[in-house]
Formats: structure tokens, C-alpha cells, sequence
């Protein structure tokens, strides 16, 4: 096994007064959205799917673990939230707390199996795993298969917020991303964070520190499926179905992606890429496969070009750290 | 019984496809340290060169077997020259992720053109009809696609394990450096090694048309089930990867038999088994 180099996933020095000041600009503008014009769903998605990719950046940017099977834990998350809310009636509340608890659960049970294989054999893993858990929802009866679940009703969130009013939804939703994002940011300036790191960079020498380095990684891996699951329950308020394409490995390699660019172990970096390749599919929705072909020639770039991603590169420009 | 039997038989097929595949993917892996997730959109190219020689310039199945892979392999030699090989000393994660997007260019550019259905591609003449074995019926194309797939893997194996060439490769595997300070050209067996790999994927490609038709995302699925056949077989030997893919493809025929809901995620489950009881894989060292 080589060790870790200059050339392996960038990691940029830390400064948390430059990421407090890049979170207070980013909180602002978000808050603000409503208020412009912007249409608000496109902004509801490309927080949800932010939320997701800075879960699967937890994973890759911290502890050096590439899931290839982020989808899973999104569009379970999906599944489990629409059917309450619309077989069970549950109120959103439920519904959202159901949904990631069912992401929680899956979490547990891949993890105990995926972690027991490093590097690229972790990336094939979830990716097997993910594919395995698409041939189960296409399968069983409560996922309505190719249909999938359809109207999923939004409701009324503790029986005052309607969730279908999009101002107010806009605002849910936006708070369950930032409760979400500033949990990550906790995680990885915590003591737990340092340790994550440090078997990113040398796992035999925090090994022989005397850290149980799988019990490390297995928790940030529970974490990170649980939050992409809340990012999954939310979207179910936002696109009112929750269907197949949610756990296609189209849509893992679409997080990865959205990482990728925005800047893999940067803190938002995921948020851009997020906002960029969800714009992206918006306003190249005419072009039909193209959007393929682009998007693998994004990849393609990234990786030879700026592995740093956006925001990587200009942190690393200006040395800062973001 | 006749039911099972033809589950076996198509088992043993896509044994031959799984086997071809992973065997590709372990001498690209043990040369470049690069899991080539563009295998299952070079195996598609495979077959649809096979397609485009018939029916633009009337190259029949024959020839297509030998220079569908040759055309293929090239395809796959100047990727590794143009792109590939400045990840060398990088993570292995960042191979994945550039054949990641190689796959979604390649497969993007072929469903534009051809959309997601499939094209037919016609048996060759000789191989047409079938054969009454007296407990079953025996399609002769099907028959050919099983032996010929364990000729051309032991074939590989042999050219591995016991030529000078395959020395050299084995060599330049566990050391390259040493391997150059002898004279060898390494970046070029590198990139020999990476057609080779690509050129296997060609060939089961060219040798599923007929049987699967010609589908743009005809390898997107099975690329992913040969990845969880290299996690149960491990990498680390030829011989594994081939009884490991054969194995794993039997395994699926019966199990279509038996308990045909569960055919298409027996494998998946399959490797969860086995790295809940030897995570290193079968026959892998660990890593």
C-alpha cells in the first residue's frame, strides 16, 4: 500500500475564523432567496442535494472512504418518509424523523459490512451494496416500482407551518440543511474530526496510537447516511414523489460528482458543487443525453485538471481556508 | 429438468462474460492500480464494433472476433496514454472516479445515436442450430461461447504465468522501478497492459451480441457485478478471478431456477457473506 503524498486528496490548513465569515455570507444570501425572485425549487433542490454531498464529503474529504453508493441512503430516506406521510398520514415531523431513521438503520448495517475493506474496494462495495438495494425497492410492493410513490401530501409541519405554502417550506427546508451542515462543521473540528483525519492520512500509525480506527469509521459513516437521509426526507417535501432514479447509481455518481467539483475535503465545497450541477440539469434539461456526456466530461476534467475542485483551488489560491 | 439445465447453461454464459471481465479488470488493476469502471462501457464498444463491421462495411463475426478487441484496445491504449497515465502517484480513488467519467462519456455518446434499445446482431451461419444432447437441448452458439471464453482465459493465464512476457508483467507489478533499471520499457508495458485488459472486455462483448443484442448500457449493470465478483474473488491471482467468475455465474443460472426473485441480487448478497466471514476475498491477500 503507498503512502499518503502531496498527491493524494488535498488537505488545506484550517482556519475557523475564515469558514465562521464564509458561513455568515452564505446563511445571509441564502436566507434572502425568497425575497429576489429566484425561483425558490430550484433552490430547495440544490440544498437537499448540497446537504447530500456535504454528508458524502464527511466520508471522503475526512475519512478518506469514497462511497459509490451515497444513492441508497437518499432514496430510502424517500421511500420510507413518502409512505408514511401518505400510507400512514404520519405529519411531516413523523414523516422526516421516519425516513431518517430509516437511512440511520441502513447506515448501521452497510457500514458493519463495508468498512471491513479500505480504498477502492470500499468504493465498490457501496456501490454493490446500493445496486443490491435497488433490485429490493424495485421489487417490493410499498416502492410501486418503475411508478414509484406519486402526490406524497406535504402537510403541516407541528400543525402550524403549511408546508405547502413554498415561502415556508423554503424556510423548513432551509433550516434542515443548515442544522445539517453545521453538525458536519461540529464534527470535523471536534477531537473525533482529528482522529478521522489522521486515519485518512496514515490509518497503521492511528492504529498503533490506539485508536480502534473501525469503530472511527463506522460512526462517521452512520453519520453520514443518516444526514444524507435527512437530505432525502426533505426532498420528498419538495418534489412530492419519491421514485426509482433517487437510487440508481446515476445518482451516486451525481453526488460524487457534486463534491468533486466544488472541492473534495473542503467545507463548501459541496454546497457549490451541489448549486452548479443541479443548475446544470436545469438548464441543460433540453439536451437530453448530453447532460451525460457533459457531466462525464466534468469528471473527466476535474480529475486531471483541478482536483482541488472550485473552491479548493481559490482557498488554495488566496490560503484560505474554506 | 430440461428448465434447469438451460438456467445452467445461461449461467455458464454469463459465468464466461463475469470471468472475461474480472480478469480484465485484475491485470489493469495490478499494472495501473486502476479500477477501470469504463470496463462495462469498452465491453458495449466491443459489441457494437462488431455491429458496425457487419452492417457498414459487410465484415462478417469471424473477423469481428479478432478486430472488434484490436480496434477496441487501441481505443483503450490512447485513453491510457492521453489521460490515464498522469494519475500515476495519485490516490487510487482518483482512477476510478476519471473511468467513472470516461463510462458516462462513452455510454452517453453511444445512447444519443442509438437510443436504449437494442440492436440485433445474427449468429454467424456455422454456429447456427443446436445440438440434442439427449437430456437437453443445446443451442451450438451457446456451447461455442462457453468454450471459447475458457480457452481465451486460460489462455490469458498462461500468457501471465508462464511466458517470459508475463514475468516481466508480474515483475513490473511488484516493482516497478527495479523492472526498468533492467531495461524494460514499463510505460509501455503499462499501456500494452491496459489494451490487453480493454481488449478482453471487446471480446466478450463481441461474443454477447448475439446472444444479449447491442445495447448502449448493455455493460452498465454487468460492470457492477463484476465488481462485487472481484470483491469475492479478490485480485490478487488470475486463476481466482476466472473460477470466480464462472462460479459466481452458475451460481445465478441456479438460483434463476430455484428462487427466480432473487436473481438479480444473489450475488450482491453473496459478497456480503463473504466479507462478513473472509473480508479479504477468496482468494485475496489482504490489502
Amino acid at each position: 500500500m503507498t503512502a499518503m503524498t502531496d498527491d493524494s486528496i488535498p488537505v488545506t490548513p484550517r482556519a475557523i475564523h475564515d469558514e465562521m465569515i464564509a458561513f455568515g455570507i452564505m446563511t445571509a444570501a441564502l436566507l434572502i432567496v425568497p425575497l429576489t425572485g429566484i425561483y425558490p425549487f430550484f433552490v430547495m433542490q440544490a440544498l437537499c442535494f448540497a446537504l447530500l454531498a456535504c454528508a458524502f464529503n464527511l466520508l471522503i474529504g475526512y475519512g478518506g472512504l469514497l462511497s459509490f453508493g451515497h444513492a441508497m441512503f437518499l432514496g430510502t430516506a424517500g421511500y420510507v418518509s413518502g409512505h408514511a406521510l401518505k400510507v400512514w398520514g404520519l405529519p411531516p415531523e413523523l414523516g422526516i424523523l421516519a425516513g431518517t431513521g430509516a437511512a440511520a438503520g441502513l447506515a448501521v448495517i452497510t457500514g458493519l459490512v463495508a468498512i471491513r475493506r479500505q480504498g477502492i474496494y470500499f468504493a465498490m462495495i457501496t456501490l454493490a451494496l446500493s445496486q443490491l438495494l435497488y433490485f429490493i425497492y424495485l421489487q417490493v410492493p410499498f416502492t410501486h416500482g418503475e411508478d414509484g410513490i406519486q402526490g406524497i401530501p406535504q402537510g403541516h409541519l407541528f400543525g402550524i407551518f403549511n408546508l405547502a405554502n413554498p415561502t415556508i417550506l423554503y424556510y423548513v427546508v432551509l433550516a434542515g440543511f443548515l442544522f445539517g451542515f453545521l453538525l458536519i462543521f461540529r464534527t470535523i473540528n471536534s477531537p473525533f474530526g482529528e482522529v478521522l483525519k489522521a486515519i485518512r492520512e496514515n490509518e497503521p500509525r492511528a492504529i498503533s496510537l490506539g485508536y480502534k480506527t473501525d469503530q472511527y469509521k463506522l460512526l462517521a459513516y452512520i453519520l453520514s447516511g443518516t444526514l444524507a437521509g435527512l437530505a432525502g426526507a426533505l426532498k420528498v417535501f419538495v418534489a412530492q414523489n419519491a421514485s426509482l432514479t433517487d437510487v440508481e447509481v446515476g445518482m451516486s455518481g451525481q453526488i460524487v460528482l457534486m463534491t468533486l467539483v466544488g472541492g473534495l475535503g473542503t467545507v463548501f465545497g459541496p454546497v457549490f458543487g451541489a448549486f452548479v450541477i443541479v443548475a446544470m440539469q436545469q438548464y441543460l434539461s433540453g439536451l437530453g443525453q448530453w447532460v451525460t456526456v457533459i457531466q462525464g466530461a466534468v469528471f473527466v476534467v476535474c480529475v486531471l485538471t483541478f482536483r482541488r475542485g472550485v473552491v479548493g483551488e481559490i482557498a488554495h489560491f488566496f490560503r484560505r481556508s474554506l | 429438468m430440461q428448465a434447469l439445465y438451460a438456467q445452467l447453461l445461461v449461467g455458464l454464459i454469463n459465468g464466461s462474460f463475469y470471468a472475461l471481465l474480472s480478469l480484465g479488470l485484475a491485470v489493469i488493476f495490478g499494472m495501473l492500480n486502476i479500477i477501470n469502471f469504463a470496463h462495462g462501457a469498452l465491453y458495449m464498444m466491443g459489441a457494437f464494433v462488431a455491429y458496425f463491421l457487419l452492417n457498414v462495411m459487410g465484415i462478417g463475426y469471424w473477423p469481428a472476433l479478432i478486430i472488434a478487441p484490436i480496434v477496441v484496445g487501441i481505443f483503450g491504449m490512447i485513453l491510457e496514454r492521453t489521460m490515464l497515465q498522469w494519475l500515476s502517484g495519485l490516490d487510487h480513488l482518483y482512477g476510478l472516479l476519471l473511468t467513472f467519467g470516461l463510462a458516462l462519456i462513452i455510454q452517453g455518446v453511444f445512447q444519443n445515436y442509438f437510443g436504449s434499445s437494442g440492436l440485433p446482431y445474427s449468429i454467424p451461419d456455422e454456429l447456427k442450430g443446436g445440438m440434442n444432447l439427449g437430456f437437453m437441448y443445446l443451442p451450438i452458439y451457446r456451447g461455442w461461447v462457453v468454450i471459447f471464453s475458457l480457452i481465451v482465459c486460460f489462455g490469458t493465464w498462461y500468457l501471465i504465468e508462464r511466458t517470459r512476457l508475463g514475468a516481466y508483467l508480474r515483475a513490473a507489478t511488484e516493482n516497478p522501478a527495479l523492472v526498468r533499471a533492467f531495461g524494460v520499457n514499463v510505460p509501455r508495458m503499462i499501456t500494452l497492459t491496459y489494451g490487453l485488459g480493454v481488449g478482453l472486455a471487446a471480446l466478450a462483448g463481441v461474443l454477447s451480441a448475439p446472444i444479449n443484442q447491442v445495447r448502449p448500457l448493455m455493460g452498465e449493470n454487468v460492470i457492477i457485478v463484476v465488481f462485487a465478483v472481484v470483491v469475492i474473488g479478490g485480485m490478487g491471482s488470475i486463476m481466482g478471478s476466472i473460477i470466480t467468475g464462472f462460479a459466481l455465474g452458475v451460481i445465478e443460472g441456479l438460483t434463476k431456477y430455484f428462487y427466480p426473485e432473487a436473481s438479480n441480487t444473489v450475488v450482491f448478497v453473496l459478497m456480503v457473506l463473504v466479507l462478513l466471514v473472509k473480508p479479504t476475498g477468496l482468494t485475496g491477500r489482504a490489502a
